[in-house]
């Protein structure tokens, strides 16, 4: 039996009914990274420690983790130098969930820099390889965690999103991946990098284990004020095939120039698919979703070069002191430390913001970024009056080469342009697999919803799965 | 408006980054291209647009002043690269 080709679902079944055991499943996970992940390098490190199977984790299903997630004892990077040797005091709370609902943590993913960049080459590691195809990038900025997933060396994983990092690795490597609505799940313990748009979700083989995987990561935490006391619906209630009457909205600005016709057509398929399901497919239109990259990348660029302010060389981390040359007095300090510290494309981001929050230039840049984000937001509002979720493509393109776009950063930048309205809107999205180029590398459906409606997000991706099997297809590795 | 090498060696100063000589021509031209593409929000019509900060309302959080447990001053303090007397060390701050 090859444990770790199954869902977390179909492993805790195993589980359930004594067919296996937690140990053996882990040790399964841990053989099969052995085996492929000199390949995919998806992840940066395992836990230094092995889990203590007992009666407490006896259905413990293993999980990966972002490398920006806090476990307590273990490193933790951000796949920057800066912070590389950098051992947590604290679990995050995603990560107590994770623990107290018995999981056992396998290891570390790979991501790009602080979560900048959309191919997960700006890592300090090395750039991670898509399963499908390992010329390929896997996406990212969560792109360990989606090679992960689909290359099968984790059941499922936790990744985090700002402008599309869960949805757009999750296309690109054919699983399904979950933004949720900003404040459902608590950000502490997320390395920050965009404070108003970033929220951790679920990497999963499909849509039920993403259901499973929200039930135990949702909820207030008083430690995060951002998130939202609302509460938490059994997701797994939403698993139902059915999308009668349902509204489904196309944003007619979604089938832009750069949109690849291949990605097209598997979107209009996946139309099909529903409306033969029951579900009603209209227009609506979002005017300004056109300007959300630009808005994007002002706010999530100003709000980066504040919090990474921090990294200065004093509490934590890297301290590089300058050479000869220059003295060595606190400045000198921060600036050597954060010059070698910091890849390239961290430098330019925080520059970005610094640039944008600057005096003189606030008005035109960040305040206007900040009003943009309201229209966009108000679009969006506008469109769910009169319809349950608007679909668009999750990427326009399926991935893309290694060091095909990392010397062009704003065309890396476009490759987000359908995953960012709904950061910047809060609300909740996600990716399901949906198709394949002719090259054979996997496309992804994005379906958005209403802030705090992920169940409606889950019962159309259940529908549409249950009536396709892209999600049962694996790569040959 | 466009970004000048000097525009990034001041921001770069701001933000605390020395951009070495070899790397200035290849950062101006990548911030210049982002800038100029960023642009296009001056074709917004946002007279009478508030600014959204938060995409969910949220106020002031507030919770009553109790002490409760947390990292103690050696915890905080393990993670420090040079740390005496309970404090965090760093270098001379003024000559």
């Amino acid at each position: 039996m090859s444990l770790h080709r199954l869902t977390a679902r179909a492993l805790l079944d195993l589980l359930k009914s004594g067919k296996t055991s937690a140990k053996e499943a882990y040790n399964a996970v841990i053989a099969h990274i052995k085996a492929v992940d000199p390949k995919v390098k998806a992840y940066v490190r395992l836990s230094s420690q092995k889990p203590d199977f007992n009666a407490k984790n006896q259905f413990a299903v293993p999980i990966g983790l972002k490398d920006n997630l806090c476990v307590k004892g273990e490193e933790v990077t951000c796949a920057s130098r800066i912070l590389k040797g950098l051992r947590s005091p604290y679990d995050a709370t995603v990560v107590a969930k994770i623990k107290n609902s018995g999981g056992a943590i396998i290891g570390v993913l790979n991501m790009d820099e602080f979560a900048f960049g959309s191919s997960c080459e700006t890592s300090c590691y090395g750039p991670t390889f898509n399963p499908w195809d390992l010329q390929c990038v896997p996406g990212g900025s969560s792109g360990g965690s989606a090679a992960a997933v689909a290359a099968d060396e984790a059941p499922w994983a936790l990744g985090s999103d700002t402008g599309g990092s869960i949805r757009q690795p999750a296309a690109f490597c054919g699983i399904v991946g979950l933004k949720p609505t900003y404040g459902r799940v608590s950000r502490y313990g997320l390395i920050a990098f965009a404070s108003s748009l970033d929220q951790i979700g679920p990497l999963t083989k499909d849509v039920t284990d993403c259901a499973l995987l929200m039930n135990i990561i949702s909820g207030y935490d008083e430690r995060d004020s951002t998130s939202v006391n609302t509460p938490v619906p059994d997701y797994t209630k939403a698993l139902v095939n059915d999308v009668r009457g349902l509204k489904i909205g196309i944003p007619k600005q979604a089938f832009v120039q750069g949109l690849a016709p291949q990605v097209r057509q598997a979107v209009e398929e996946s139309l099909n698919v529903l409306r033969k399901s029951g579900a009603v497919v209209k227009e609506v239109s979002l005017p300004h979703t056109p300007y959300a990259v630009a808005a994007y990348y002002i706010v999530a660029t100003a709000e980066a070069s504040s919090n990474l302010a921090r990294f200065d060389g004093v509490r934590y981390g890297l301290r590089a002191t300058p050479g000869a040359v220059r003295k060595n007095t606190l400045v000198d300090m921060y600036e050597e430390t954060r010059s070698r510290g910091f890849g390239d494309e961290a430098k330019r981001r925080i520059m970005l913001g610094t640039y944008a929050l600057s005096s003189g230039y606030y008005d035109a840049y960040y305040l206007r970024g900040q009003k943009a984000r309201t229209l966009i937001k108000q679009d969006l509002d506008e469109a769910f009056k009169d319809c349950d979720v608007i679909i668009t493509p999750t990427a326009p393109t399926v991935a893309f080469k290694v060091g095909e776009k990392l010397s062009d950063p704003l065309s890396m930048y476009l490759s987000d342009i359908y995953t960012i309205p709904a950061n910047l809107a809060g609300i909740p999205a996600i990716s399901v697999p949906c198709g394949f180029s002719d090259t054979g590398l996997p496309i992804g459906l994005q379906l958005m919803a209403k802030a705090f409606d992920e169940e409606m997000l889950l019962r159309v991706s259940y529908t549409y799965e249950q009536n396709t099997e892209w999600h049962l297809k694996k790569p040959r590795l | 408006m466009s970004i000048s090498k000097s525009d990034v060696q001041y921001i770069a100063a701001l933000a605390r980054i020395h951009v070495p000589q070899e790397k200035l021509d290849g950062f101006t031209k990548n911030l210049a291209d982002i800038v100029k593409y960023v642009e296009q929000l001056q074709e917004l019509n946002v007279d009478n647009v508030k600014p959204t900060s938060h995409a969910v309302p949220v106020g002031n959080v507030l919770r009553p002043d109790v002490v409760k447990p947390s990292l103690t001053n050696q915890e905080a303090l393990g993670l420090a690269v040079e740390a005496q007397n309970g404090s965090f060390k760093v270098p001379l701050v003024i000559e």
